[in-house]
């Protein structure tokens, strides 16, 4: 008889998932599915909202990476205002950036010491109870703590310039209401050890040695490990570098053509479509230049690194030179090598806080410009987990009429089910018993995606948890709920 | 000159200028006494009664109620403020208040009361009532979070002295009316005049909001009142 397994809840990811592998009469997998089953419905309420409103109300999506829809909705605001984000004041244009980097630093901090780190200090088939972050406190102290202390630095960036650690209120169309303080600056500048910005830097190229060494360590897992070709998208800036604040959209497939070459995002309706599956309440966004079979990416860490065609800081960039040499200068395809990736953006996060400390505009005064007003705007932001899509179009009251968002994890929709079925066919397929070391693998799989289940989906709370098994014809066998 | 009038609020002895209200003299005492419907230079209507003390006993409304030889005054005492608290949770669960994400947080009067009465979670069920925004040429009115203080009614007229903003309806449905005529004649200080003097986030001046960064708030640092406390 056909089975379905059901791994659920998906733990150390933001909110919660739920994964099913459908079997067929011989126990070989047939199809693999990661649902998330979770409603949020922002576009619908922040309906009628004025457009003003909307950088400090729809970062309550989450409050994983706020600052990340504070701002991809400031900018939008920025054009509705009748400002392009290049023509911003330079204060207002480099307080957002350093906001945006220090959640970048925070958040990929929080992602690799702590929710992805114990997978690859203690291995995938070590005992659960070790593995997670209380085994890592216990056994690798040292990591533990920079984990916390770099996360807090970064949260403190975003208090800095935000004026709250989550949920703060700093960007608004056309500008942000603050700018630095000498005082606030030199805090980050000059305290003393770790909480200054130069050992954010060491521990931040300390945390690629750490991976590079577990590499060396475990070559086989982390190259094959989940390792399938597709296209990738982010932003870059317009001369092809790195840029997580603002830029032209590019995307490359697996070979590294370019699919998407540096166009407009206010146009992404013309490059981006959404697919609905009757499983999921995520939307699948796919190329429609490629169409909707072959036409899913991947966002974030890899995809960053894939599209853009250098690093504008020094120690980054020399990181990513050893990254890019590993595959050729081809696109990295390994899933595993995401935690590579998103360690290197770590690093160029903190180089890039530093610069930005320098420059005398972020306590510069002039904050806010204003033009000709418009009734439509696109703000796209990369977020930590990747391109995030922000639309609106307001009423001549001034009210919201429309929103549409394409968040990270939602970009990513497809690469999650691929992984998922990699995991699945591997390691699951006409094996009689089911370990909690494939279980593991699967989640795995999710996690190096770090997906932001309940941003991704709107959702408000936390989803009822349900098995559900299938036979081959489709027939309910069995329900548990919790 | 008039000698001054002796009174006591909660057993602290004070005095008070004839035809001062309960609220003013207390006010010169150093005393708090919360309100939110009053505002200095605009005619009391003591509609809201979260400024009530008892007065030899009695219920009355400090805003309205002028000062007399010899009274007692019970303000800061559990009872009356139980009752104040009450007051709050009730403007709080009537309309639609969601702080996170409203431009007065940190100016807001009611919001700022909320927190010196330390409100958790209010004692009565949320209404949810269903309210529009109304848009007008320079701001925008927000029923969700209109007390109908009438502030704005009593402050805000055109300069041949007719109201811009009236009251309409009775009872639990009174709602603030606005001229559209007379509103799209308003000037950019008068529409900051009718914002500023709002006790909470119901009327709005259009494209302002969060300007103000957070730290720079009228209530960031300090509770209510305490302005008029440290006068003592
Ligand atoms: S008006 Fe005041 S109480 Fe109401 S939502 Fe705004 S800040 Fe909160």
């Amino acid at each position: 008889m056909a089975r379905k397994i059901t791994i659920e809840p998906v733990t150390r990811v933001e909110g919660h998932g739920k994964v099913t592998i459908h079997l067929d009469d011989n126990g070989r997998v047939v199809e693999s599915r990661f649902h998330v089953v979770e409603f949020r419905g922002f576009e619908r309420f922040v309906q009628g909202r004025p457009y003003w409103e909307i950088p400090v109300l729809v970062q309550r999506l989450c409050g994983i990476c706020p600052v990340s829809h504070h701002l991809a909705g400031a900018k939008a605001m920025d054009i509705i205002v009748g400002v392009s984000p290049e023509k911003l004041p330079p204060t207002a244009e480099k307080i957002r950036r350093l906001m945006h980097y220090g959640q970048m630093l925070q958040s990929h901090a929080l992602h690799f010491f702590h929710l992805a780190s114990p997978d690859l200090l203690f291995g995938f088939d070590a005992d659960p109870a070790v593995r997670n972050i209380i085994g890592v406190a216990k056994f690798h102290k040292e990591i533990a703590i920079r984990g916390v202390i770099l996360r807090k630095f970064g949260q403190e960036i975003i208090k800095a310039t935000a004026g709250k650690k989550i949920h703060g209120t700093g960007a608004i169309p056309g500008g942000v209401n603050k700018s630095l303080t000498p005082e606030e600056r030199d805090y980050f500048l000059k305290s003393p050890d770790p909480y200054n910005i130069d050992k954010m830097i060491e521990w931040a190229q300390e945390a690629i040695d750490i991976f590079k060494k577990i590499h060396k360590e475990n070559k086989d897992l982390l190259d094959n490990f989940a390792n399938f070709p597709s296209n990738h998208l982010s932003l870059v800036r317009k001369d092809g570098a790195l840029d997580f604040y603002h830029g032209v959209l590019r995307a490359v497939d697996a070979e590294g053509r370019k699919i998407l070459n540096d166009v407009d995002y206010q146009d992404y309706l013309e490059y981006i479509g959404e697919e609905v599956r009757p499983w999921s309440y995520m939307k699948f966004p796919y190329l429609k230049k490629l169409g909707k079979e072959k036409g899913w990416y991947r966002v974030g860490p890899i995809a960053r690194l894939n599209t853009c065609d250098y690093i504008p800081s020094p120690r980054a960039q020399k990181e990513f030179e050893e990254y890019k040499a590993y595959t050729d200068g081809k696109p990295n395809n390994m899933t595993l090598h995401s935690h590579w990736a998103r360690l290197i953006e770590l690093l160029h996060a903190a180089e890039v806080i530093k610069e930005l400390l320098h420059d005398k505009d972020i306590i510069g005064d002039k904050l806010v410009r204003k033009g000709k007003k418009r009734k439509e705007g696109v703000g796209l932001i990369e977020a930590p987990r990747g391109t995030l899509f922000h639309h609106y179009r307001i009423n001549d009251d001034d009210q919201v009429v429309m929103a549409n968002l394409i968040v990270s994890t939602t970009n990513n929709n497809e690469a999650f089910n691929q992984a998922v079925n990699w995991v699945a066919q591997k390691f699951i397929s006409e094996k009689p018993e089911i370990t909690e070391g494939m279980l593991n693998r699967v989640e795995v799989a999710i996690r190096a995606y770090d997906p932001c289940l309940s941003c991704a989906t709107h959702a408000l709370g936390q989803m009822p948890l349900e098995v559900d098994l299938y036979d081959s014809k489709g027939n309910l066998l069995d329900r548990k709920r919790k | 000159m008039p000698d001054k009038i002796k009174f006591t609020i909660d057993g602290k002895e004070c005095l008070a200028e004839p035809g001062q209200t309960i609220y003013e003299a207390a006010r010169a005492n150093g005393v708090y006494i919360p309100v939110l419907c009053h505002y200095e230079g605009l005619k009391p209507v003591g509609s809201c009664r979260i400024c009530s003390v008892r007065v030899n006993g009695r219920w009355m409304a400090s805003c309205t109620q002028p000062v007399t030889e010899g009274m007692v005054i019970e303000n800061a005492v559990p009872e009356v403020e139980e009752f104040r608290k009450a007051i709050i949770e009730m403007l709080l669960v009537e309309g639609n208040h969601f702080c996170p994400t409203c431009e007065k947080s940190g100016n807001c009067e009611l919001q700022a009361l909320a927190y010196r009465y330390q409100i958790m979670v209010p004692q009565f069920p949320y209404l949810f009532p269903k309210r529009e925004i109304e848009a007008f040429p320079g701001f925008l009115l927000e029923h969700n979070r209109c007390i109908q203080c009438q502030r704005c009614v009593r402050a805000i007229q055109t300069r041949d002295g007719q109201k811009i903003f009236t009251m309409k309806n009775r009872s639990k449905d009174v709602r603030v009316n606005v001229d559209r005529k007379l509103a799209a004649k308003m000037s950019e200080d008068q529409i900051q005049k009718a914002m500023d003097i709002c006790p909470v986030g119901a009327i709005l001046k259009k494209e302002v909001g969060f300007r103000l960064p957070i730290g720079k708030r009228k209530y960031d640092h300090r509770p209510i009142g305490s302005e008029i406390e440290e006068k003592k």
